[in-house]
């Protein structure tokens, strides 16, 4: 009996739909899209990222080695990350695992591990890039990884961000073709990103790296998607939305101190959470 | 005068040069863009901001009736705008081009150059037009420049509302297809400026060209993009496009369509030496088709210091500077760098694209990845000179590449596979029917 409860207890973290999400798009990708993840970059990631987090663990004095959290990274970033140098792989897993423990306000980590990696990653060396056209924009397939995602979301119960974003970046892409008389078309083809809708489930989402209070997470999505699209659309440059998320994670402490809510714990998905802040990773 | 609007315009018919050895199998055809109907070829060399821009297009017609309106990202001033030498377009085709490779199997009875030779290796793998000048100021179009480039005026047009310019642009007997002035607009409203280019007929006989050259511009914007969306308004069809682009960095990809290398280094059968051009057109159009129509394919990759099997020798630094390689050894300081190109990656990109596939300008970024890939097709010839010894197991071994080769290429083309198969010629006269071959007659021969 302790057996399944301990097995329902474990089903209720969202982590593990994700790692199942992230897991099917790895298939995909390799599979049917053979988008170029190279395998030795993938265990590089992912032993890397590992080691981190159990050294980091430890020298946090964080009890318990919880490796789930470093696996979702590895695998984001495996998605993400393009190289050919595999010592960036492992750079990028170091970065993502090690801001989680380094750089936090509050008892919150700032950035989003992969996302910190990425920025890092193509400040550094122009030897590592985002390939964000890879994903294609076939309806169907666009569809799928929303639908997806959104699984995701509904067992974090924080989809306030990803909805908020999704919605402005819309709104904003929309109004740019009305503005410019473009046919609509063209909108409905820049939001049928793949990459885009990785971004906006998997990255954007994680409840970690967001406001707690749900006020806040709406406000957070509409200033990373505007500030996504003035990168994309004013200034011309690829990577709107990694860039952005960036840019406004410093945001989130503020947030957090003016629009009081709950900090998020995984394996406490809505109505019970408790607010802690040490050891969680 | 008829007017097109398009991206880039001339006629390129480019012939199969003559055969090179290379350590990478025995060069023996190319799939350049004259394979191709409505094939526009564009060169963009790119370097963080600086871009210089190199547009040929297949124009079938007479000159006097050739003018093309093209976007630029910015605003360009008098001297940017160059004609560049066709040659320099067809060598970069050539090169880049995706080929055709053989090998001969050795005497099967000579089982030391069997070993050696037989692995194919993946591993190397201002005559000015001022009389319109002041109508043109009461529609809000400026004529910033006129001149005379080569066979081409030039005019420079500064233009605020798509209205007042599309209004010129009739005005002045140039013919604009239905949907012209919203996209002329939404490019105003996006900061980009036009010129336009016509054929001086004067100048061109004086120069002796009996066909259009490219026109080059260059300009500075952190715009990586290529405008394709007026060039989709009086296409009769789907059109092809080649881009080639010379970066420092490495490999180049659409960020908002998917960039898909063609399938390569398969065997195919021998009889595709003469049919080259068939097979790599069929194939570029299933592979299309399975992408959905909206995919950018690769065609090469590869570092422009060497090519390895060569369709053409790479291109020299001169060359390279004239197509606005800028950052190439200036042979200004009398300094002249060898005359192989250093520090120049190409990226051949082919898409056949229509306004429903491709909606939106194709946006480029440049990425790290310098790893070499061409399109390369490899035929094996078996042996068929006089054997000393029992030479069955071989001719089992070639009855069994010549059935993957032809399933290889049905899966490739589509072609009927029984059509392939009699097509193939068999070893000793015994044609490779596997599916008719029961499997125990192999275990007794």
């Amino acid at each position: 009996m302790r057996n399944i409860a301990c097995h329902a207890a474990k089903l209720r973290d969202p982590r593990f739909y994700q790692i199942a999400v992230l897991g099917l798009l790895l298939c995909y990708g390799i599979v049917v899209l053979d988008f170029g993840v190279r395998w030795q970059n993938a265990l590089a990631i992912l032993a890397a990222a590992q080691i981190t987090q159990f050294l980091g663990t430890r020298a946090a004095g964080l009890g318990r080695f919880d490796p789930m959290s470093a696996l979702i990274t590895s695998m984001s970033l495996t998605l993400l990350l393009r190289t050919d140098v595999i010592a960036f792989a492992v750079l990028a897993a170091v970065i993502a695992i090690g801001s989680k423990f380094l750089i936090r306000i509050r008892g919150k980590h700032v950035f989003n591990p992969a996302n910190a990696a990425l920025v890092s990653l193509m400040l550094i060396s122009d030897k590592a890039w985002v390939s964000s056209g890879q994903w294609g924009s076939a309806a169907i397939g666009a569809l799928a990884l929303a639908c997806l995602g959104f699984l995701v979301l509904t067992r974090a119960k924080r989809s306030e961000t990803t909805i908020a974003f999704l919605t402005t970046y819309a709104f904003l892409l929309v109004g740019r073709a009305l503005w410019l008389d473009d046919p609509l078309t063209i909108p409905m083809h820049q939001l049928q990103n793949g990459a885009l809708l990785i971004f906006a489930f998997f990255m954007i989402s994680d409840p970690k790296t967001s406001p707690d209070a749900r006020v806040g997470r709406l406000l957070y999505g509409i200033v990373v998607a505007s500030i996504a699209y003035t990168i994309q659309f004013v200034f011309y440059e690829p990577n709107g939305p990694i860039l952005a998320l960036i840019m406004s994670a410093p945001l989130v402490p503020l947030i957090d101190a003016l629009l009081q809510g709950q900090v998020y714990r995984w394996k406490q998905p809505a109505g019970n959470p408790v607010a802690q802040t040490k050891g969680v990773f | 005068m008829r007017i097109f609007i398009t991206v880039a315009v001339v006629a390129l018919t480019v012939a199969i040069s003559t055969t090179a050895q290379a350590f990478c199998g025995f060069y023996v055809a190319r799939a350049d863009t004259s394979l191709f109907n409505r094939a526009s070829q564009v060169v963009l060399v790119r370097d963080e901001d600086r871009t210089v821009i190199t547009m040929a297009n297949d124009f079938q017609g007479e000159v006097e009736d050739f003018a093309v309106v093209v976007p630029v990202p910015t605003f360009i001033e008098r001297g940017q705008i160059n004609v560049a030498d066709r040659a320099l377009i067809e060598h970069l085709d050539a090169y880049t081009a995706p080929r055709l490779v053989e090998y001969h199997d050795p005497d099967p009875c000579a089982r030391y150059d069997l070993r050696k030779n037989s692995q194919v290796s993946d591993a190397a793998l201002p005559s000015a037009v001022q009389e319109s000048d002041l109508a043109g100021r009461s529609r809000g179009v400026t004529i910033e420049a006129s001149y005379t480039v080569g066979e081409y005026d030039i005019l420079i047009l500064s233009a605020r509302e798509s209205d007042g310019l599309i209004r010129w642009l009739k005005e002045n007997d140039y013919n604009i297809p239905r949907g012209a002035e919203s996209v002329v607009g939404s490019y105003l409203k996006q900061g980009m400026r036009f010129f336009v280019a016509k054929v001086n007929l004067a100048e061109q006989s004086k120069l002796g060209y009996s066909y259009l050259r490219p026109l080059q511009v260059a300009y500075e914007s952190n715009k990586f993009m290529l405008p394709i969306r007026l060039g989709t308004l009086n296409a009769k069809g789907k059109q092809e496009l080649y881009v080639y682009a010379l970066t420092r960095t490495g490999r180049v990809e659409t960020t908002n369509y998917r960039t898909v290398k063609l399938p390569s280094n398969t065997e195919v059968p021998e009889f595709i030496q003469t049919e080259f051009a068939g097979f790599y057109r069929d194939m570029f159009a299933k592979q299309t088709l399975q992408e959905n129509e909206r995919a950018v394919f690769l065609e090469y990759a590869w570092d422009m210091a060497w090519c390895d099997p060569c369709a053409a020798d790479p291109m020299s630094q001169d060359e390279l500077r004239r197509l606005g390689v800028f950052w190439t050894g200036d042979g200004s300081n009398g300094r002249i760098a060898p005359s192989q190109a250093q520090n120049v990656f190409v990226t051949r990109l082919h898409l056949r694209y229509d306004r429903d596939h491709f909606p939106e300008d194709l946006m480029f970024q440049e990425t790290g990845d310098r790893q070499n890939y061409q399109g390369r097709y490899v035929i094996r010839h078996p042996y068929r000179g006089k054997t000393s010894c029992d030479a069955s197991q071989y001719k089992t071994a070639v009855r069994e590449r010549q059935e993957r080769e032809a399933q290889t290429l049905a899966n490739l083309t589509g072609w009927d596979i029984d059509e392939i198969r009699s097509k193939i010629p068999g070893i000793d006269g015994v044609r490779s029917e596997p599916g008719v071959t029961p499997w125990w007659k192999r275990i007794w021969q």
